[in-house]
């Protein structure tokens, strides 16, 4: 319990300090804007477009893949921690589970799902 | 925590007279307040001697002229204030939003970055007392609050409607994901060997000096394992020959083009940041943590609580003058080989140690 | 103290659901609902099952988030997306849904006024945390672990054949 509260303390504490400095950063620093200031960077030249454009698919394929293993990472934890008592047979458990697994990133591998084209 | 408060209370100090709510929500402010701190001015030190080491590696001599301004000190301070007249003068910048930015999202972004990083150091161990949080699941804990960061990432670049930016942010959010597998499942090795997730427990295991260091247990596993981790984290952290989402030839900034002013300091110091972040994480994981390398040598003088900080700190200094190493000497990689090296290297290698580790201590 | 914890946590819980499903704008949702998971991560903690708290953290608000803000980015949903237009069976789904689930909702209540408990409080220490997960996962639970593998298996398939079935055309033999 207490030690769930000093975490969301130390995260208050953070957001308090990125607060302060944000706040002196406005107080301190100039205010002028102007029309050509406020222009999106684009190496120099005003820009076309706004990024309106769809993002590669290699990004969702990325994403996916990521949070699939990492829900089998999640599996492991537990594991890894009981191991000593589980013993032969935890690691005999855990292989079948990998072995499963393994297929899944033999298939992504040949498929070409890993690779950035 | 509870002694504390015990001893305070029981102490004849004005602070005796509070109530046990009370002096815990003050001890909480006070160390989250001593450790945010501690933090942030460690990454400007960082900051520093990023600038310091980079030079010197490049014959060259880096900061020199910004110094306490005593005449005869002039040569000797090595311009050690270099870093904190860069943060006075971000503080004294103009805080430009573009037009197309989405003004909110702009703002919050680097506030979860930040905290996401800065609430990771609570579970850290800096001592067997020095913890703002000694979590059952510590390991677990921060890998929890770091993948918080990506997020913090990706809403940089969306918000600022900046092709860069969104380009930058995109690929660093690709990369962090990626290398989160091997990262969170190499520590595995480690906690299999201890049984616990607890970061003092994963420490004292190790306590006895230099030889009962994991990284030397189970050779050559538990190395092969630390060179996972650390390369892995090197990656999240998106440090160089891993930097490609700042790639500075292509993508102007990445995701934190449209920043200026304190802002995109604060991207800054977190990058610095979460680098002690890995330091310390992987010398408690890895290097023995607070204790001493020295063991019981010395009549157990190093031994002594009051060195717990400055041993891992010093551990976490060189696992820090390794990253920084690695930036000046390494060339950046192209973005095919940053996903093979993630999904067809670490990762498979990172199953492999798990289960020599698993065989290991069967037999 | 308990108590307190709980109530705020529950009314952040609900009002960010509230506030990801009536505002427009996609990232917004994506960052109230996670505010609403890291509250219910909160709950879970409040429950002693501390395991459960950091896989929804893992999961959900790190994974499934940066997921969604993923699709976001590649269909490019900006603030300016026209009402979506529901079909008519996915508003007898929908509606079919909501039913359910506020039969479920008077169901627990009622039982739980009528004095069965109808949702079992862990006690303290058990259950919750990682080693007596693991022990149980990987003795009694055994078979629904394996059969998560094959699951996972699946669902790693079906991403890539659904993704690469575009994204690549034959390549011209040589």
């Amino acid at each position: 319990m207490e030690k769930i509260i000093a975490v969301l303390f130390m995260f208050a504490v953070s957001a308090l300090l990125a607060l302060i400095f944000f706040t002196l950063n406005r107080l301190l620093g100039p205010r002028k804007e102007s029309v050509v200031k406020s222009v999106p960077f684009e190496t120099g030249r005003a820009p076309i477009t706004l990024p309106t454009h769809r993002m590669s698919i290699k990004f969702y394929m990325i994403a996916i893949l990521f949070v699939l293993f990492d829900v089998e990472m999640i599996f492991f934890y537990p594991w890894a921690v009981v191991f000593r008592k589980l013993g032969i047979l935890g690691l005999i458990e855990m292989g079948i589970f990998i072995l499963v697994l393994f297929l899944g990133l033999v298939y992504a591998w040949k498929k070409g799902a890993l690779e950035w084209e | 925590m509870q002694e504390l408060i015990q001893a305070v209370q029981n102490s004849q100090t004005f602070l005796s007279g509070l109530s046990e709510a009370a002096l815990a929500i003050i001890f909480f402010v006070l160390f989250g307040l001593v450790f945010a701190t501690v933090a942030a001015v460690c990454a400007l030190v960082f900051v520093y001697l990023e600038r310091k080491i980079s030079a010197h590696m490049q014959d060259r001599l880096g900061p020199m002229e910004v110094n306490t301004g005593i005449p005869l000190l002039k040569n000797i301070g090595h311009g050690w204030a270099q870093t904190l007249a860069d943060a006075f003068k971000l503080l004294l910048k103009e805080d430009i939003v573009p037009n197309a930015a989405d003004r909110r999202l702009h703002l919050i972004a680097p506030f979860i970055l930040f905290c996401a990083v800065i609430a990771a150091f609570s579970v850290m161990p800096f001592g067997e007392k020095l913890v703002v949080s000694d979590m059952n699941i510590g390991v677990f804990f921060v890998l929890a609050i770091t993948s918080f960061s990506v997020i913090g990432v990706i809403l940089a670049g969306w918000a600022s409607n900046n092709k860069w930016s969104l380009l930058g942010g995109m690929r660093s959010a690709a990369q962090i994901v990626s290398y989160e597998i091997p990262s969170g499942l190499v520590v595995l090795v480690i906690v299999m060997q201890v049984g616990s997730l607890r970061f003092n427990d994963i420490v004292m295991a190790q306590a006895g000096g230099i030889l009962h260091w994991h990284i030397f247990q189970f050779f050559p596993l538990n190395l092969i394992a630390f060179i996972i981790s650390f390369l892995a984290t090197l990656a999240e952290a998106n440090r160089a020959p891993f930097d490609l989402p700042e790639a500075e030839s292509e993508l102007t900034a990445g995701f934190a083009t449209e920043y200026s002013g304190f802002k995109w300091a604060i991207f800054y110091l977190s990058e610095y940041a979460n680098m002690f972040l890995i330091g310390i994480f992987l010398s408690a994981l890895f290097l023995g943590g607070w204790t001493s390398p020295f063991g019981s040598l010395f009549g157990g003088f190093f031994d002594k609580p009051g060195w717990q900080p400055v041993w891992i700190i010093l551990k976490a200094v060189a696992i820090i003058f390794l990253q920084m190493w690695l930036r000046w000497t390494l060339p950046r990689l192209r973005v095919d080989q940053l996903m093979y090296t993630s999904w067809k290297v670490l990762t498979p290698f990172a199953f492999v140690t798990i289960f020599g580790v698993g065989l290991w201590m069967l037999f | 103290m308990q108590e307190i914890l709980f109530f705020v946590l529950a009314a952040v819980a609900v009002l960010s659901a509230l506030g990801m499903l009536l505002n427009k704008n996609p990232v917004y949702s994506v960052l109230l609902l996670i505010v609403t998971l890291f509250s219910i991560a909160g709950l879970y903690v409040l429950l002693n099952a501390s395991f459960i708290a950091a896989v929804h953290l893992i999961v959900y608000a790190g994974a499934i988030m940066v997921l969604f803000l993923f699709v976001i980015m590649l269909l490019d949903i900006r603030a300016d997306v026209e009402h979506i237009n529901l079909k008519r069976l996915s508003r007898i789904l929908a509606l079919l849904a909501t039913f359910i689930f506020l039969g479920e909702t008077f169901l627990i209540i009622w039982m739980s006024l009528k004095g069965k408990a109808a949702f079992v409080g862990l006690g303290e220490g058990i259950l919750g945390d990682v080693p007596s997960v693991g022990e149980l996962l990987f003795t009694k639970y055994l078979l629904p672990f394996e059969i998560a593998s094959v699951l996972l298996l699946v669902a790693i398939v079906g991403a890539i054949i659904l993704a690469k079935r575009k994204l690549r055309p034959e390549p011209p033999a040589a």
